[in-house]
């Protein structure tokens, strides 16, 4: 596409980044508030930079109050648990549904796009119970067990599978290697790209999950980093902006670092999976 | 380990053979892990939960009674339940349409031209990435009804300065708003993708037709050939917005006086704060059932996207 003069596209530009100011606006303060000191945030003045600077007292506030670290590692554990479950689990099956003829096939895939349908908060009482029962409620076990099926993994795989060619499945058999062989030496190795996209997907919803730690954690130390922020809220930091955005920035930079860093991966991995909600 | 002992066997050629039609027993064992997973995470929860909502279970009781369709009964006389859907709805409502449209009108405008394409798509797509908790802590802030920005802005022009999140009458509302600001990155995307798949040869031939203003082409060409699109995008926003938790829980917890209760947070505090989960199970359902509704249209509309191709 030709570009047009700069003079021509200014409304277009204006227009954008008046909008992107919008979306930018939370962001913005939340950065400026953290580092302002308590009676400067009282004030209600719309500058953003602080007269006095307030950086030390309100990150060290952050610090001393809550194990926000422990939070983020929470986060990472829980996070990284489930990616590893779902894709340990999904890639043999997605491998069988795509490329094996069995007898149950089709009522195995059927069974997965019924998965598909079912909201994962529709479960949460049945898996609550269970839980309790096996005395397993404040467990990193609690928070990443009913994780570890991922329906829209195994669809998503199977897509993926489909495409790979059979004379290079065929190729390996006749090699000799076996079933297993073949998923973990084969198919693994060509299934990255899908794969990628189903961890920034899996990833971005735990990370931002609160419904189900909510109900599962009670525990301080196993909170993860939305509980941690909504622990910290209502505890210590009621009207303490200063502090609390602090933390907040805290939890929310790791995310949005890896996204900045590589934006059109997470904008494929999202939408492209994100079809699941 | 098993894999040693399967690809001895399979130096076997009759057996290789028999392979290349599929060899049922490795494919369901392949297979296990995910099925017995999907038994014990999806689907007998599924079927508890069906069970438990004709029940008068409460969590801790030592027995419980099947009282058929009491509990959808009850629902009808619980006025928390009958705030829950109508704040469930208007803030569909007020979500959906203002989230695509704004989008819609930010992806044409981010496609007229060639400069600052990514950087635009990736400043409206934050939103998405982010900690919704965290994030609704912020505009809490900047809706804060004495010290936050907006107010401020709002003063120094002499507009009113409600209280965004402490009013019922404007509670809603501001949620609204922040769901929008939540998903206005994500149908962005989804309407990029659908206009980069116009093709170029129709914008010529509208101008042919004597479409000249950039207006007319949109109304000619790109609003008809965005039409599935833009229904695919409909129900995803919806199926989006009427899981609204993390910024109700976070922000309002339902209030002031029930005007943000909303329908998981009704779920929530039926099952996990009053451990009725009989009921809790019984709206779980009626939850479902919208849901599963939605997703019913979206298979319709998938069917059309492909004679649009």
């Amino acid at each position: 596409m030709q570009t047009r003069p700069l003079i021509n596209d200014l409304p277009r530009l204006a227009l954008l980044s008046l909008a992107a100011l919008v979306v930018l606006a939370p962001y913005i303060w939340m950065v400026a508030v953290s580092v302002k000191p308590q009676d400067e945030v009282f004030k209600a003045s719309l500058s953003l930079i602080p007269q006095k600077w307030a950086l030390i007292e309100n990150y060290g506030k952050v610090l001393k109050t809550i194990p926000i670290w422990t939070y983020i590692v929470n986060g990472l554990i829980v996070c990284f648990g489930i990616l590893f479950f779902q894709v340990l689990f999904a890639v043999p099956a997605a491998y069988a549904l795509a490329k094996l003829n069995f007898r149950g096939r089709e009522l195995v895939f059927g069974f997965v796009m019924l998965g598909l349908l079912i909201p994962y908060q529709t479960t949460a009482l049945p898996l609550y119970l269970g839980i309790h029962q096996l005395g397993l409620l404040n467990s990193y076990t609690a928070l990443i067990a009913p994780f570890t099926c991922s329906v829209f993994a195994i669809f998503l795989f199977r897509q993926f599978f489909r495409a790979i060619p059979d004379d290079l499945i065929n190729a390996a058999r006749i090699d000799g290697m076996g079933e297993f062989s073949i998923v973990w030496r084969v198919i693994v190795p060509n299934a990255v790209p899908a794969a990628t996209a189903f961890a920034i997907f899996s990833v971005v919803a735990h990370w931002n999950d609160l419904f189900w730690p909510l109900i599962v954690i009670q525990k301080g130390d196993l909170y993860t980093p939305a509980m941690g922020i909504l622990a910290f809220r209502s505890v210590e930091a009621g009207e303490d902006y200063g502090a609390l955005m602090a933390a907040a920035l805290l939890v929310t930079a790791p995310l949005v670092l890896a996204f900045l860093f590589a934006q059109r991966r997470f904008i494929e991995g999202i939408t492209m999976t994100g079809l699941k909600g | 380990m098993a894999d040693v002992a399967l690809s001895g066997s399979a130096l076997n050629q009759p057996r290789l053979a028999r392979r290349m039609g599929g060899d049922a027993g490795i494919a369901w064992l392949l297979a296990l892990p995910a099925i017995l997973a999907y038994l014990a995470m999806i689907l007998l929860p599924l079927l508890a939960v069906l069970a438990l909502a004709f029940t008068d279970y409460e969590f801790g009781a030592r027995s419980f009674h099947w009282i058929g369709l009491a509990n959808f009964a009850d629902m009808l006389s619980d006025r928390t339940f009958a705030a829950s859907i109508r704040n469930t709805v208007i803030y569909c409502l007020f979500v959906a349409p203002l989230s695509i449209g704004i989008a819609l009108g930010l992806a044409v405008l981010i496609e007229a031209g060639s400069r600052g394409k990514a950087l635009y798509r990736a400043v409206f797509f934050l939103p998405v990435v982010s900690l919704t908790v965290a994030m609704a802590t912020a505009w809490q802030y900047l809706l804060h009804p004495s010290i936050g920005p907006v107010n401020a802005l709002l003063r120094m022009v002499g507009a009113g300065t409600p209280n965004w999140l402490g009013s019922s009458d404007w509670v809603i509302v501001s949620l609204g708003f922040i769901g929008v600001w939540e998903n206005v990155g994500f149908n962005l995307v989804l309407f990029l993708a659908g206009l980069t798949a116009i093709p170029r040869e129709l914008y010529a031939a509208s101008e042919i037709d004597g479409a000249r203003s950039g207006w007319s082409k949109f109304w000619l060409v790109t609003w008809p050939m965005l039409g599935p699109t833009m229904l695919f995008v409909i129900i995803i926003t919806m199926t989006r917005s009427i899981r609204v938790f993390d910024t109700v829980q976070t922000l309002t917890q339902g209030g002031p006086n029930n005007a943000s209760e909303v329908l998981l947070r009704t779920i929530y505090q039926e099952g996990f704060h009053y451990f009725k989960f009989g009921y809790s199970a019984a709206i779980t359902l009626v939850f479902l059932v919208i849901v599963l509704g939605l997703m019913l249209i979206q298979t319709r509309l998938i069917d059309r996207r492909v004679h649009y191709g």
